[in-house]
């Protein structure tokens, strides 16, 4: 039942809207409401009650283990939550002058500092608001760059079949061209077909690595080479940094520009899809064009870097300085870690990936790369049981939500057919990964002998299988009272 | 170590299954020269309890002064029941409702959070949100470029009254996409949009006209005469507006003769607290007939197998996963925990809630503009009604003196002197239903002292002994 639903005229949280009444006199009535906005009108407990339990409808990590590829779901300290909900921090106006503002400026400049050793970046910017923001303030200190060099002619960025649909969209967003490269069948970057489409209009190229099929790009240095040698820039896709983190910087590899997740690798919240924070980092060359603000330090005290100091700056991104609290909640996160246990989120992530994947293929899955290493996720092609019993990657994946696992990420990327994107992370004991493979041979089980269980899952859920097709169809997309 | 499971047995066992003798044999795909020694810089990792004292510290050091700025972040009252609610880890801890049916919570709680914000702006449809207010803006325009297929100039229309940081972040966004963004003027003595610089273009091929209610002035604005105008000469409106205080104002849907075509903003006022700037909450609502050109992510209501009512994302064929380079916008994520937050504040205030709530800020406002304007040397810059900010004129220079008063831990308003050099020395005011008479009154009675100090000494003082 929707909250809506529950209304009855006249009742509400009285205890939360301020007592007396007040004078509206000075707004001329032709500015105001006719009639009062049709909210839903309740008391406070049915409010808790209600939403408590729509919480208790969804899968999430502190209740399930959730192995969605390519999203880092692991454990998100409860730590770093009640820290950076301090009131000190929640109260802070964006525009606080700096007196009043040194003790969070502190930590961002830390956290700049720990981003930039990490990844081996010569600078780093936290004001982007998410990855996808982040990839386009990369594309776009690339296009800068080109321009403020006169260099016009750079019309193409280069995106490998295996990307995420992001990366495109951002180098459209940036009004350049995409160029598709084909990923090998060993999981790595066709190099010929990279020297192809190299030339005076490469702009530069975008890159995952470990790349979305989950293995490490061996010869990224080659890479980095041929696409410099042709006058284009290298961008990162930090999707993947949990993998490496602490063991290879992108920085190292040749990289101009990278966005980190911090949702992802440095463990803030996923809340249901945001808020992110994709901070960048840039190799020297891009340092001018970095978004604004950040924060400088000059060994007494903390001071903003705005326009006046980077006057080439592509901008502000926000209206403020980003998702300070996601941010907050990283650094809170990093400084748990220490030096030592950044590395250990490369190792276990890797651990837990290799073990599952093994364990996995033993049982008679079939890994989409299964002479690679996995990095802190792989590819599961279920090909054969889509061919030899009729059952989808679809229907494994709802099935799995019965026996209370979220499914990994279905269906990408888009090149593996029935493809199942698997990243356990290192927050997960291995009692967990070896329930995920008895799982699974269950649900294999199930569909040799009771096929109809598994096409029609899940059976467990709120609700059955729904009719996306409908959704589409017949908008519906808020609440209508009967009288309208 | 911290947030990892593994025993030492454990790592054994898992490393014999895979058949490697050691984690570091999991790496050797990565070429050795590649990888990085010690993170020398990184310090070591510290327990939860003395990361606790440091960010203690750090917290109070920014003390807790009493807020007078509001400029795009309002303080408002923040009930309880929101953030003990959002923070559920079945909430917080959840991803993007790929998996609809392990995902009603959230799905049927979006679903919610679209409903309201179409009640609240009467559109048609809202979008699940955006990164915040500004960005919204930025995305509007270009989906205005896209729905206006009559117009070719790509000529957008942008107010001098809307908030300096939005026109910023717009430049940013959609400055590589040849769109042209021409400033329109504001009216000096009201702080209106000049309706008469606008006639200048009547006529011109025009592809949106931005119209923000308040303005950043705190003025409201002529929306009806802005909303005609767009449709007249063919323009997609924009509209921007503060949620909460369209609980009193007139809705977006009804300005003008048919009301706008877009209208988005910034939903911090929702329950959402200041936090630096962020993460906040940028919604967008549209006419049914540009839903196809909204970004971000939309839920729609279905049925499952057996004809139940249920939940999922939905019109996915806008999106970069499915279309890739021909996507509406490359967003990905929303402000999921935001629209939480947000859902259950608007359901606990409800319609009456709101108005009362915004017409308490309004009030307090209009005491505090009463107060400071009994000084000498302060007066408001504007005759025009306002809804919970002002401008206020100030005979003495805006930064030394919100300075001063920032000493008495008084954030004294924002100083408008970088962003309007044209307004002279001029402050921006704002007093939401958190702050007392109290502290208004101690506002006044500092500001009062430090202009009249500055008045005999008008040198600014080398050290600030306030």
């Amino acid at each position: 039942m929707l909250i809506f639903e529950q209304s009855q005229s006249g009742r509400r949280a009285t205890a939360q809207a301020p007592g007396s009444a007040a004078s509206l006199e000075s707004i001329p009535e032709s500015l105001r409401r006719e009639q009062p906005a049709v909210l839903p009108e309740v008391s406070e407990m049915q409010t808790v009650r209600h939403y408590t339990r729509l919480s208790q409808k969804n899968f999430s990590i502190d209740t399930h283990f959730y192995p969605l590829g390519s999203c880092t779901m692991k454990y998100n300290p409860r730590g770093c939550n009640t820290l950076a909900m301090l009131p000190g921090f929640a109260a802070r106006h964006p525009y606080a002058p700096e007196s009043h503002s040194q003790g969070f400026m502190a930590c961002m400049y830390e956290l700049q500092e720990i981003l930039k050793e990490v990844t081996g970046m010569r600078e780093v910017s936290l004001t982007p608001a998410a990855g996808a923001q982040g990839e386009f303030t990369g594309i776009a200190m690339i296009k800068a760059y080109h321009d403020a060099k006169g260099d016009r002619e750079r019309s193409e960025i280069i995106v490998p079949d295996a990307a995420h649909g992001t990366n495109p969209a951002t180098a459209v967003m940036c009004g350049y061209k995409v160029r598709e490269i084909l990923t090998k069948r060993d999981g790595d970057i066709d190099i010929d077909a990279l020297k192809n489409v190299l030339g005076p209009r490469t702009a530069g190229i975008m890159l995952t690595n470990p790349s979305t099929v989950g293995v490490f790009e061996r010869r990224i240095r080659e890479i980095a080479d041929l696409v410099h040698q042709a006058g284009g820039l290298l961008y990162y896709d930090g999707a993947n940094l949990n993998a490496i983190l602490g063991k290879v910087r992108p920085g190292d590899m040749g990289f101009d520009a990278i966005h980190m997740n911090l949702h992802k690798t440095f463990s803030t919240p996923h809340g249901g899809g945001g808020p992110g924070a994709g901070p960048v980092g840039v190799s020297e060359r891009l340092i001018p064009y970095l978004p604004i603000p950040m924060v400088s330090y000059d060994g007494d005290s903390y001071q903003w870097l705005t326009e006046t100091e980077h006057p080439q700056t592509i901008g502000q991104l926000t209206a403020f300085s980003g998702n300070a609290s996601v941010l907050l909640r990283a650094y809170i996160y990093a400084k748990m870690l220490g030096r030592e246990g950044m590395v250990r989120v490369a190792e276990y992530a890797t651990l837990n990936a290799n073990y599952l994947m093994k364990l996995l293929t033993e049982a008679g899955f079939q890994a989409a790369y299964p002479e690679r290493r996995a990095s802190h996720e792989f590819i599961l092609t279920l090909k054969k049981e889509a061919k030899e019993l009729g059952i989808s990657t679809m229907d494994f994946a709802k099935r799995m939500l019965d026996y209370g696992v979220h499914a990994p990420t279905t269906y990408f990327p888009l090149l593996i057919p029935e493809c199942l994107l698997i990243e356990p992370t290192e927050t997960e004991s291995p009692e967990d990964l070896d329930n995920f493979v008895e799982v699974m041979q269950k649900i294999r089980h199930e569909a040799e002998h009771q096929p109809e269980t598994v096409t029609s899952a899940p059976h467990r859920m709120p609700v059955k299988r729904l009719d996306d097709v409908k959704a589409a169809r017949e908008l519906d997309l808020r609440w209508q009272s009967q009288e309208s | 170590m911290p947030f990892i499971p593994h025993t030492a047995d454990d790592v054994n066992r898992m490393l014999s299954s895979i058949g490697v003798d050691s984690i570091e044999s999991l790496f050797d795909e990565i070429p050795e020269d590649l990888k990085c020694g010690a993170l020398d810089a990184i310090p070591t990792g510290m327990s939860e309890m003395e990361i606790t004292e440091l960010m203690r510290q750090r917290a109070a050091a920014d003390g807790q002064p009493a807020c007078f700025i509001g400029a795009g972040a309002y303080d408002h009252h923040i009930p309880a029941a929101v953030w003990e609610l959002a923070t559920r880890g079945e909430f917080y801890t959840a991803y993007t409702p790929y998996q609809a049916e392990a995902s009603q919570g959230t799905l049927q709680l979006l679903y919610e959070y679209q409903s309201m914000m179409t009640a609240l702006t009467g559109m048609d449809v809202s979008n699940a949100s955006l990164y915040d207010g500004a960005s919204a803006v930025a995305e509007s325009i270009l989906m205005a470029v896209r729905a206006n297929r009559k117009s070719k100039s790509r000529r957008v229309l942008l107010p001098r009254s809307l908030h300096p940081a939005y026109r910023k972040t717009v430049q940013t966004i959609v400055h590589n996409q040849k769109i042209e963004l021409v400033e329109v003027p504001f009216d000096s003595a009201t702080g209106k949009t000049d309706l008469d610089a606008l006639d200048s273009y009547s006529g011109d091929d025009i592809t949106a006209l931005v119209v923000p209610q308040p303005n950043f002035f705190g003025v409201l604005e002529n929306v009806d005469a802005l909303t005609s105008w767009a449709k007249a000469n063919g323009a997609i409106s924009i509209a921007v507006i503060n949620p909460l205080v369209h609980a009193i104002l007139k809705p977006p849907g009804e300005w003008g003769d048919e009301g706008v075509d877009i209208c988005c903003g910034e939903g911090q006022p929702l329950g959402i607290p200041l936090s630096s700037g962020g993460p906040y909450l940028g919604f967008i609502c549209c006419r049914q007939q540009h839903v196809r050109q909204m970004p971000g992510r939309i839920i729609g209501g279905t049925e499952d197998l057996d004809g139940k009512r249920g939940y999922a994302l939905t019109l996915q064929a806008r999106e970069q996963h499915i279309r890739r380079s021909k996507a509406t916008s490359n967003i990905c994520t929303n402000q999921g925990l935001m629209v939480t937050a947000a859902t259950i504040y608007m359901a606990l205030l409800g319609g009456e809630g709101m108005a009362q709530t915004a017409a308490a800020a309004h009030a307090n406002t209009g005491r505090l503009v009463e107060k400071l304007c009994s000084i000498d040397g302060v007066d408001t810059l504007f005759d025009s009604p306002v809804f919970h900010e002002s401008v206020l004129r100030i005979n003495a220079t805006p930064k030394n003196v919100l300075r001063s008063l920032a000493a008495h831990n008084v954030l004294g308003g924002y100083d408008m002197s970088k962003e309007y050099p044209e307004l002279g020395d001029a402050i921006l005011v704002c007093a939401t239903e958190k702050r007392t008479e109290q502290q208004i009154e101690s506002f006044r009675d500092k500001l009062d002292r430090i202009m009249n100090r500055q008045a005999k000494c008008p040198v600014t003082p080398k050290f600030d002994q306030t």
